[in-house]
């Protein structure tokens, strides 16, 4: 996967040694650098996560990954999707010290969004009905960044970033302001894991829009513009294309005439829940 | 200026301006750094100058803008030598009697002088000074004698010596070898030992590496990292060409926060003329080493003081941590091996290689080693920075140097280590200070702030305001951190406003947990210290908030009531004059009442009463 190659490549340079660790008691051979998480899965270990994407490089904010290590007779908890495998690491993806901590940080994404199904959903499997906090927001969006990064890794228009810090944090375009670089592929509707941003037409010109889609649209492309050979899943290429064809095709007509078709592809990739790996953790 | 190609160039320059000092030449020395600059400290310069002007005094008499002599409450100071003297609290007014007393008669202008606050004696001297006793004055032993903007004052005090020694008598494994003997840690607040960390770093797989110096100080109530910088940039240069050499870098940044206008300044300027001179650029006296140095300004975020977080800002990214499985002294900035140490801790290299390692480690304690400046704050009668070596106990800090809390009241808490540091009770202020002890307490040793607290002060409201300046200042990125900040800040709200409930402290504890042990960075994982702290040595504090509705300190207030001592109160009728919403009756030399339904618990009439009549319950 291309999250494996960044990982081990781009990110902690270029070791291949296999390693041996113990995941939950089994043993576990992978290339050193692996990250804890990929392990786990291809042990059919289920790890929950909310801000995890194959396509996209481990990024740690939601922090429900996390597991136990031991290591040089000590333990602490890390996050499974950026650490990198090691020999001879002892992990626990869910004794009693995870659970707690994954509960409280349920506990705690529920008092921000606690009307998003899919935070009740894995709520209750890890037997979280109720958070005990009081300042409750409603919030649809729990800030795991699949959208920023998606646009800025895998688009490479960094059209949407994060505004503010802290508690006003917040997923934004520069300003406010509608952005000029925005392609409207929708990759950003397509990956949010709780369906918070949402793809509507609005009349009015595209404006410079137009000038950054035909060369700059997939930039930092992973397999040098060879899509057949991409380590990116198909189907989410696919999507991506549809919306490019359907966003070029339109530039040809007039500003009202392409304003339904340039709209109309992105509606049809509208939470595409197979990229939702919430949803297929509960399945395994 | 003359390029410097040789150990023996530097040797003949430091001689050749030594030579043309006069060293009985009246020299006044008057503090130009933040704080004494606020004070008015450089119209009183002016005012020197116009005067010694007016005198015909400019050439026999030297005036020297020095840096931060750590005394700031009584500044601006200013010292005449060689006579000594040091004058508190000057104003351009007091500048003629000073001239004429002083420079032109000899002696002391007695009003100046530093009054004992008990014996009401004068001292002169400042090492006769209590606040300089006790101190051990290492790091800060340039500052306040030197110009920070002059290069050949540092040079003649000795600077760049240690340079000399490490480039041309010692390998860059020597050198890494003597800052492990040292035992030298890290004074940013981690206290990870330095020599370690260059080691690693030194190991680490690359060509090209870098050096790093984080002058981004955001604690409340810090200022020893600013004061180093505006004051003696040129120690903090010295150590960072020591350690690129003993590392392998030929790149260093400093990293300033924009809010220290002075410091940037002063370490431009530092930087400027060492350049100029040669001891930064190609070919450092002549050893053939290389490094360039540059200076990148915070944009004023607290997150930035940490290593990944001030990374990514040097890359031009988001000040937002990243993960630290792999460490940064082996993928750092721009993934390559970088060498963050603190400002401070770059200056104690210049120290350790011309002292000797072994000499340098027979200060402080087993596990920390050499001087720690903190800012000494809060409720203490001489606020101001303080050098002391580690182990000294907290007593000696608070009472001798700080010389006691404030309007004789009682010390409650120290509070040491920023906001994610701890309260220490007033019964552990023996322990030692240093890295190991504070961390047993719950506190932690941080950057050096300490904030000292008396019997006034709320500590779950202490809390309360630690948690909502992290709450401002966390990136947002990890759950734990944003989304635990804001319910902790609910939580002590709640208790404060008197909806506190018999789970809250079950609760914030093990939120606290969580928080510490699923934080992205340093900055999460140690935000709940000062809620843990309090609860564990001031837990009948928050019991007494939520079950009895009571703050016993008179601050928070919804949780207590003014009443009048009738024992006590005289009927001065002060407190009803003065009493904004009227609520203070009584007859003249009678007892007075206050009517709680009016009173808005200003605390206008419990500062007022002499007698302190005024009571909390």
């Amino acid at each position: 996967m291309y999250a494996t190659l960044y990982a081990k490549e781009k990110l902690y340079g270029l070791d291949k040694r296999m390693v041996t660790l113990t995941i939950d008691g089994k043993f576990v051979r992978t290339e050193s650098r692996t990250s804890l998480l990929e392990a786990a899965r291809t042990l059919g270990i289920a790890i929950p996560t909310l801000c995890y994407h194959e396509a996209l490089k481990p990024y740690g904010a939601c922090r429900l990954c996390v597991v136990e290590i031991e290591k040089h007779g000590r333990s602490k908890l890390v996050t499974s999707c950026n650490y990198p495998a090691e020999d001879g690491l002892v992990v626990f993806t869910s004794n009693e010290r995870v659970m707690r901590t994954r509960r409280m940080l349920m506990e705690l994404l529920l008092a921000r969004c606690p009307d998003v199904p899919t935070i009740r959903r894995l709520a209750e499997t890890m037997g979280v009905r109720a958070s005990r906090f009081g300042h409750q927001a409603k919030e649809r969006c729990i800030l795991c960044g699949l959208c920023v990064r998606v646009c800025e890794e895998i688009v490479g228009v960094s059209a949407i970033g994060f505004a503010d810090r802290g508690t006003s944090r917040q997923v934004s375009t520069p300003l406010g302001l509608a952005s000029d670089v925005c392609i409207g592929c929708g990759s950003c509707t397509y990956i949010c894991p709780t369906g918070c941003i949402e793809m509507v037409g609005k009349p009015g010109p595209p404006g410079s829009r137009e000038m950054i889609m035909a060369d700059l649209a997939l930039k930092p492309c992973p397999a040098d513009y060879h899509c057949e050979t991409c380590p990116i899943d198909q189907g989410f290429l696919d999507e991506i294309r549809t919306a490019i064809r359907g966003f070029r095709e339109a530039l040809g007509k007039c500003s009202d005439a392409r304003l339904p078709s340039l709209y109309k592809p992105q509606a049809q990739i509208l939470r595409n829940e197979a990229y939702f790996s919430v949803r297929r953790n509960d399945e395994e | 200026m003359k390029r410097i190609e040789s150990p023996s160039d530097l040797q003949a320059l430091r001689e050749g301006i030594l030579f043309k000092r006069d060293p009985d030449q009246k020299v006044v020395r008057v503090c130009c750094t933040t704080a004494c600059r606020a004070g008015g400290a450089l119209h009183v310069v002016e005012a020197l100058r116009k005067g010694l002007g007016d005198r015909g005094l400019s050439d026999k008499i030297q005036i020297k803008k020095t840096g931060c002599r750590g005394f700031c409450e009584n500044g601006p100071v200013v010292a005449v030598e060689p006579e000594q003297l040091f004058y508190n609290k000057v104003k351009p007014r007091d500048v003629p009697d000073i001239i004429d007393k002083t420079l032109v008669g000899g002696d002391p202008v007695e009003r100046l002088l530093y009054a004992d606050p008990d014996t009401k004696e004068k001292i002169a001297k400042e090492h006769d000074i209590p606040f300089f006793g006790k101190q051990a004055r290492h790091v800060f032993a340039k500052t306040g004698r030197i110009d920070p903007t002059q290069i050949d004052d540092y040079i003649a005090e000795g600077g760049y010596t240690a340079l000399c020694t490490a480039l041309t008598t010692m390998a860059p494994g020597q050198i890494i070898r003597a800052v492990e003997v040292s035992g030298l840690r890290g004074r940013g607040g981690g206290g990870f030992p330095t020599g370690k960390k260059w080691r690693t770093c030194r190991q680490a797989p690359g060509m090209v590496k870098y050096v790093i110096a984080n002058g981004d100080e955001g604690d409340p109530g810090a200022f020893m990292d600013r004061s180093l910088m505006e004051g003696d940039p040129h120690s903090i240069l010295e150590g960072m060409i020591i350690g690129a050499y003993a590392i392998g870098a030929h790149e260093g940044f400093i990293y300033v926060r924009d809010e220290y206008p002075i410091a940037v300044e002063h370490l431009t300027i530092a930087i400027d003329q060492a350049a100029a001179y040669g001891l930064l650029g190609f070919n450092i006296l002549g050893s053939g080493f290389d490094l360039t140095i540059r200076i990148n300004r915070g944009g004023g975020a607290f997150v930035c003081g940490e290593s990944t977080a001030l990374m990514n800002s040097l890359e031009g990214k988001v000040g937002e941590p990243r993960a630290k499985y792999v460490h940064t002294v082996e993928s750092g900035l721009w993934n390559r091996p970088s060498a963050l140490n603190n400002v401070e801790t770059w200056a104690n290299i210049p120290l350790i290689i011309n002292r000797g390692a072994e000499r340098y480690a027979q200060i402080g304690t087993a596990g920390s080693k050499g001087t720690k400046i903190f800012s000494l704050v809060g409720k203490v009668r001489n606020t101001g920075l303080v050098e002391v070596p580690m182990g000294i106990s907290l007593r000696e800090i608070v009472y001798d140097i700080g010389g006691g809390i404030r309007k004789g009241k009682r010390l409650k808490a120290v509070q040491t280590g920023g906001p994610s540091g701890g309260c220490i009770p007033s019964g552990k202020i023996d322990m030692p200070v240093d890295y190991d002890s504070l961390k047993a307490l719950g506190a932690i040793m941080g950057s050096g702030g300490m904030i000292v607290m008396d019997e006034n002060t709320c500590m779950v409201d202490v809390a309360k305001y630690f948690i909502g300046f992290l709450m401002y200042e966390s990136c947002g990125k990890c759950v734990p951190c944003r989304e635990g900040l804001k319910q902790m800040h609910h939580i002590l709200s709640g208790i404060c406003e008197g909806h506190g409930k018999a789970e809250d402290i079950e609760l914030l504890t093990r939120l606290s947990v969580t928080m510490s042990d699923a934080s992205l960075c340093a900055l999460g994982g140690t935000a709940p210290n000062p809620v843990l702290s309090t609860i564990r040595y001031f837990r009948d504090e928050y019991e007494a908030h939520i079950f009895d509705r009571r703050c016993r300190a008179g601050v928070c207030r919804n949780l207590f009531e003014y009443y009048i001592d009738e024992t006590l109160c005289n009927g001065c009728t002060v407190c009803s004059m003065k009493c904004p919403e009227g609520a203070i009756s009584g007859e003249k030399k009678q007892p007075h009442t206050i009517d709680v339904g009016r009173c808005i618990r200003c605390g206008v009439c419990y500062t007022l009463c002499k007698r302190e009549a005024v009571r909390v319950r």
